[in-house]
């Protein structure tokens, strides 16, 4: 008998049967109706079938790669929790770094997981609602693995227990959070930019890679186990993030003012909540693998400079505060982690003065600004905390309108003056750090002048918990603030020097090596 | 010229993934970095099932690089033969 034998589909073919050979145009229903939000926001799209995934991934193999990824994880995460993984990490101050990421990070996960789910049903072409589908699921998997993953270090250290409850209100972490409320909240093509392209591609290497590495570098094979988990589907969004801008631009050339003005919006956006990852790979990990600048260099100025050279051909342009950002790689971290020193009261993780070796290395890294700029603030703080007076801040920063970082970054051309722009909207006055985040703030105040400033919350008296009386001679609003936020005070804050997480791992250390 | 990249996890897959690089990019840099690789091409990168095939022997499917991948940065098109990054410049 003779046997038919189907050749086996290639790539392209199988692509497109299991993508847009699955679409249909609605009948019952007019398109637009389907698909309402497609055209507010000025974007001209002509022919959707243009856009096709260039990995050509379809949902069978989707899950297979995914099902093995989980796979490798948790196995990883079993054994590094079976052998008390968590006591060969460099040193307790290594894990401040997860309780920051915990806090400011996966809760973004979970919000991107929304917002790629939201978009993907948006968007009329089958090509771009697949891969934002398969990139929804990718994120909520992420937030679910870092979640897994780092409930073992709460068993053991302080920090880690309310992370949720303090994403919505504790001063830093209105930084991450306003930030994606704001990019789930403008329109599909708006939010597509802004993280697919501007935050995915251009700014996320500078996340995870150093994170990752930092993590194998001082000996966390739990972080490091989700964090490359995450970071192989990163490829495919920064794929998407470059195809979809690509798509957009090549659909109309009325497209390109309206893309530039996003990318030149969400680069910055991006950048200024990156403030908390270059004090971290600086200051907070005990074993560096590289600076915030050295890192800058290779995945923003080298990879940027390649990537606007390539979109040169549609009109794009290297986005504004570019210039700013590379000026400022020689200055954030040391500003960022002066802020933090000086509210490390108020952060439910701890803080310490960098020691005389770690100056030695931020000195041979900065070689221009750290002896010059930093190194004698470090010191005046060290020599304060040796004689007892350790600074803590009881005065709350004034917090910029639209990054909400608080206003400490200093002018591009001079360190040592900081920078205060300033708005007026509807006869108030506004406050952003800088030029680019007032520009935000011109172009569109009726969005940013709605913001949850953490500072001038506490100062309305919103940030109390219920039981407090204000009125009573003994109130004491930075301890009710404290309350409200879940933090407890001698546990999860203050400097590391004299935490319970420094006490208890060298106790333990002590026990994993004799008996 | 610009340099295209790709970063892979430290294992044995990888392993000969960036060999296969090596051997079909002449121009290819590798950077060893805690548990991870890099490697920059100049301009641009191929990467062929058929080389991966004779370093790891045994049949290689070129999306299994999904798996260990970690970051790239230029245009992608993958056929089921071969994988490719490009800056157009």
């Amino acid at each position: 008998m003779d046997m038919k034998v189907n050749k086996k589909l290639g790539l392209k073919e199988r692509y497109n049967l299991m993508t847009r050979d699955l679409a249909w145009t609605p009948t019952y229903q007019a398109v637009k109706d389907v698909f309402p939000y497609t055209e507010y926001e000025g974007i001209k799209i002509h022919d959707w079938d243009k856009f096709e995934d260039p990995f050509r991934m379809t949902m069978d193999s989707y899950w297979k790669y995914q099902a093995e990824k989980e796979r490798k994880l948790y196995a990883i995460i079993d054994a590094f929790t079976q052998n008390n993984g968590h006591l060969g990490v460099t040193d307790a101050r290594y894990i401040n770094t997860l309780k920051l990421f915990l806090t400011g990070v996966s809760p973004l996960e979970y919000m991107a997981h929304r917002g790629f789910a939201h978009v993907g049903r948006q968007y009329p072409g089958a090509g771009p609602r697949v891969a934002c589908l398969m990139q929804s699921l990718d994120e909520i998997r992420h937030a679910q693995t870092q979640i897994h993953s780092l409930s073992n270090y709460n068993k053991h250290y302080n920090g880690f227990q309310n992370w949720r409850h303090q994403h919505d209100r504790v001063w830093y972490l209105s930084v991450p959070k306003s930030f994606f409320d704001d990019a789930v909240s403008a329109g599909p093509f708006e939010f597509i930019v802004a993280i697919g392209f501007a935050f995915e591609y251009v700014l996320t290497n500078l996340l995870f890679v150093p994170f990752i590495s930092g993590a194998a570098y001082n000996g966390d094979m739990g972080a490091m186990a989700f964090g490359f988990s995450a970071q192989s589907d990163e490829s495919r969004h920064m794929t998407l993030g470059l195809e979809v801008i690509k798509f957009i631009l090549e659909q109309d050339p009325d497209n390109l003012p309206i893309v530039q003005a996003w990318l030149d919006k969400w680069f910055w956006r991006g950048y200024r909540v990156l403030t908390l990852v270059a004090m971290m790979m600086d200051y907070m990990l005990p074993k560096r693998v590289m600076s915030w600048k050295e890192a800058w260099e290779i995945y923003a100025e080298q990879n940027g400079t390649a990537l606007f050279n390539d979109l040169a051909r549609y009109g794009i342009k290297v986005p504004k505060g570019w210039e700013q950002a590379c000026k400022d790689k020689d200055h954030l971290s040391h500003q960022a982690w002066n802020v933090f020193y000086n509210y490390g009261a108020a952060a439910p993780f701890h803080t310490w003065a960098p020691s005389e070796k770690d100056m030695e290395w931020l000195s041979a890294k900065y070689p221009d600004t750290f002896d010059k700029y930093y190194r004698p603030v470090w010191e005046h703080y060290a020599k304060e905390q040796a004689e007892g007076r350790r600074f803590y801040n009881g005065t709350l920063p004034m917090l910029c309108q639209v990054c909400q970082v608080p206003m400490f970054f200093t002018e591009p051309d001079d360190p040592t003056k900081i920078a205060y722009r300033e708005s007026e909207y509807k006869g108030m006055k506004y406050h952003c750090c800088s030029d680019c985040c007032k520009h935000i703030f011109d172009n569109e105040p009726e969005k940013y002048a709605q913001s949850w400033l953490p500072v001038h919350q506490i100062y309305q008296g919103n940030c109390f918990p219920a039981d407090v009386d204000p009125s009573k001679p003994d109130f004491n609003p930075l301890a009710e603030v404290l309350r409200w936020y879940k933090i407890t005070q001698g546990q999860d804050n203050m400097d590391f020097a004299d935490s319970p997480d420094k006490k208890n791992f060298e106790a333990w250390r002590a026990q994993a090596t004799s008996n | 010229m610009s340099n295209v990249f790709i970063a892979f996890q430290k294992n044995e897959d990888s392993r000969a993934i960036v060999n296969a690089i090596v051997a079909d990019n002449p121009t290819a840099i590798v950077s060893d970095q805690p548990a991870m690789v890099k490697i920059d091409v100049p301009g641009r990168m191929v990467i062929r099932k058929s080389t991966i095939e004779g370093e790891i022997g045994r049949e290689f499917d070129l999306q299994e690089m999904h798996v260990h991948l970690i970051t790239l940065s230029g245009n992608i098109d993958e056929t089921d033969d071969e994988f490719s990054l490009t800056w157009n410049q």
